[in-house]
């Protein structure tokens, strides 16, 4: 689904330049959940930016879904997002002047999907994440837990391939992360793969695969087997007391 | 353009920020607004003075006799000029001339129907002369070439004659006596101008050669040339001058020997100082509407900004670039159209509301005093539908204009920068 090769990336600030991601090669299968850790500043939101084509990349390849990702018109690249990919963000990020239904139908919206018929499969969605009553409220009448799980039903509404969420949790209490990280399992169970930053080892110990960055290259890259041990050895350090 | 999706989601912006948008919208509509009442009240200027022409053609020059001022070929100045009938077949072979007519006035006389008389003055003419005038012929003919040639005893009454000696009975076909003659009632005119007046009783140039011993004299030539332009027209002036000068032994530059009134020059220069005034109308119009649409533009580049990080979540949701420059540029025109269409219709309505109090005005005036209306400065002060139909095509782009800049800046936003802060 997803093949980074070598992927290179440097922000440039004045004369500086900073190296971020510095090689960056990574298999990720269609129906993976996957975890992006790492200490703060490590270039996981870069990753996952390039990831979403939201940002490009300096060299390297990145291959999505069989295609390659490379120098892409604006058009091209919304058709990627729109199409392919869903949106999961730390801050939500929904729009504040909209309802419940009308964000979660924005993405249809740019599909070309009729009104009526985007509202009706977007309670549709709200209705799956227990929110089918708050879908005429607006944002700022949520909670986080609620303004995520609309978030996420916006991300999943046009049916993508990927879901790419950076730290999804990060605004939420434990109970509230469990849900989300609840939803996002089933949807991953649906054939979807699932691409998550998070810092919490216990939300990165639910996914299936585990990549730890560090110093701009994959320092660890934990899977299966090893994944029970990782589960472990942090269980006991997020046992609530 | 005319999907219903998109104008949906654009009224459903605009709903949701309405004080920012009236605030965008005030600007353009007190532009248009301000344009069309200076419009409206410079085209009552034009339309007041220029409805002073409307009594004879526009393109008329009226030549009268007078007295040399110079000595010339032999001749003391001071000399009276006598318009003759050879004058008027010598313009009329000229160039450019269309219609022509002599007048020559009997005087005063008593007309009479019935048990019913007055003073009347009788003028004499050829049948051009209703085109010349532009006389309105309210019931039945003006003079024609067979009373002309006949030189019938006919007459085309003014309308004042008809009401006061005829008194409902129709004039048509009924004998009128003047002084001793009778004359049949051919026609009834009225006159655009009422200044002008219609106390005249018209008569074939012929009949009057024969009854009143007109002989070969006139008094004064009215005449219309094909169009022409002012200075085609000054040109024709001259020649008349040159000719009447070489038929009647006065010096060619004497202008006293003979008087010309010629109504295109005098149409054109009033015509000209309103273009000018026109032009200067637009230019304050237009600049205020430019500020209006600066206006909008800053506003729209304000309103981009403050919506950067919902244009980088659409973004990250699938809107292509067009589809954002089509929501800030449609955003744009609709508000800059509406809120001009609200402006444009203030301003037409009070200038028709001016325009109807005036013509309320006009009308007691005329009651009251039976006066026959004197100079008009100011007349329907109003703005033709022409120009508020370009007017609206002027918002529809003015609005395009106004939203294409931060339109191409909301495109260019980069969603990650977008999202980046909080
Ligand atoms: N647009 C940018 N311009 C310049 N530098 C940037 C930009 N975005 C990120 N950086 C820098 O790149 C580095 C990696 O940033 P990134 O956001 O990927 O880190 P992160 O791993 O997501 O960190 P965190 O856990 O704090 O979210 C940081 O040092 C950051 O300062
Ligand atoms: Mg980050």
């Amino acid at each position: 689904m997803i093949t980074l090769t070598n992927i290179h990336k440097s922000y440039q600030m004045g004369t500086n330049s900073l190296h971020v991601l510095k090689g960056i090669d990574l298999e990720i299968q269609q129906g993976e959940f996957v975890s992006i850790m790492g200490s703060s500043g490590s270039g996981k939101s870069t990753l996952l930016n390039i990831l979403g084509i939201l940002d490009n990349y300096d060299r390297g390849e990145y291959h999505l879904d069989g295609q390659l990702i490379r120098n892409m018109s604006e058009r091209k690249a919304a058709n990627y997002r729109n199409e392919t990919l869903g949106f999961i963000f730390q801050s939500f990020n929904l729009i504040s002047f909209k309802n419940a239904v009308e964000n979660v139908a924005l993405p249809l919206y740019y599909k070309g999907i009729r009104r009526k018929k985007r509202n009706a499969i977007a309670l549709e969605y709200l209705d799956k994440l227990g929110l089918k009553n708050w879908a005429e409220h607006m944002p700022n009448e949520l909670s986080g837990g609620q303004k995520q799980r609309v978030a996420i039903a916006r991300a999943l509404i046009s049916q993508p391939k990927v879901i790419l969420a950076d730290e999804p949790t990060g605004a939420l209490d434990t109970q509230t992360s469990y849900e989300v990280m609840e939803i996002l399992k089933s949807v991953n169970k649906e054939g979807i793969t699932v691409i998550i930053v998070t810092h919490e080892h216990d939300i990165a110990a639910m996914t299936d695969k585990i990549i730890k960055l560090k110093d701009g290259n994959i320092g660890d890259l934990i899977i299966n087997g090893d994944l029970a041990s990782f589960k472990k050895e942090f269980a006991k350090e997020l046992q609530p007391a | 353009m005319f999907d219903i999706d998109k104008w949906q989601e654009i009224l459903s912006t605009i709903k949701k920020n309405k004080l920012r948008t009236f605030l965008t919208g005030f600007a353009v509509a007190w532009g248009i607004f301000m344009l069309m009442v200076l419009l409206g009240a410079g085209n009552g200027l034009s339309n007041g003075v220029g409805s002073n022409f409307e009594g004879n053609a526009i393109n008329a020059m009226w030549i009268w006799s007078r007295e040399t001022s110079m000595p010339h070929a032999g001749f003391q100045s001071g000399r009276r000029i006598q318009l003759t009938m050879d004058d008027l077949e010598a313009i009329s072979e000229m160039e450019k001339i269309d219609k022509i007519s002599a007048r020559y006035w009997i005087g005063d006389r008593t007309y009479a129907f019935g048990n019913e008389y007055g003073n009347y003055n009788t003028q004499s003419c050829h049948p051009d002369y209703m085109v010349i005038e532009k006389f309105e012929i309210t019931k039945g003919r003006f003079l024609n070439d067979i009373d002309m040639q006949y030189a019938r005893k006919v007459m085309v009454i003014g309308a004042d004659i008809d009401n006061a000696l005829f008194k409902g009975v129709d004039p048509i076909g009924q004998i009128l006596k003047v002084g001793n003659v009778p004359f049949k009632v051919i026609g009834v005119y009225a006159e655009k101008d009422p200044r002008e007046g219609t106390r005249q009783g018209l008569i074939p140039i012929t009949t009057a050669q024969k009854l009143f011993n007109a002989g070969n004299r006139i008094h004064n030539i009215a005449l219309t040339t094909f169009d022409v332009s002012k200075n085609e027209s000054q040109a024709i002036e001259k020649e008349i001058r040159n000719l009447l000068a070489q038929n009647h032994k006065f010096h060619p530059d004497d202008e006293r020997a003979v008087g010309l009134y010629n109504s295109l020059e005098n149409y054109i220069e009033t015509m000209n100082i309103f273009r000018t005034i026109k032009m200067f109308v637009w230019l304050i119009g237009i600049g205020t509407l430019i500020a209006g649409i600066v206006g909008v533009s800053n506003i729209m580049l304000i309103v981009v900004k403050e919506r950067t990080k919902e244009i980088g979540i659409r973004k990250a949701l699938g809107a292509t670039p067009a589809s954002i420059v089509g929501l800030v540029l449609l955003e744009s025109i609709l508000i800059t159209a509406l809120a001009g269409y609200v402006g444009m219709f203030l301003g037409i309505s009070l200038m028709e509301m001016v325009n109807f109090a005036m013509e309320k005005q006009a009308q007691a005036n005329v009651g009251a005093s039976g006066d026959r209306g004197e100079m008009r400065m100011f007349m329907n002060p109003t703005v033709d539908l022409g120009i508020a139909v370009s007017a609206m095509f002027l918002l529809v782009s003015a609005g395009a204009l106004a939203g294409y800049i931060p339109a191409r800046r909301a495109a260019a936003v980069k969603p990650i920068e977008a999202l980046h802060d909080e």
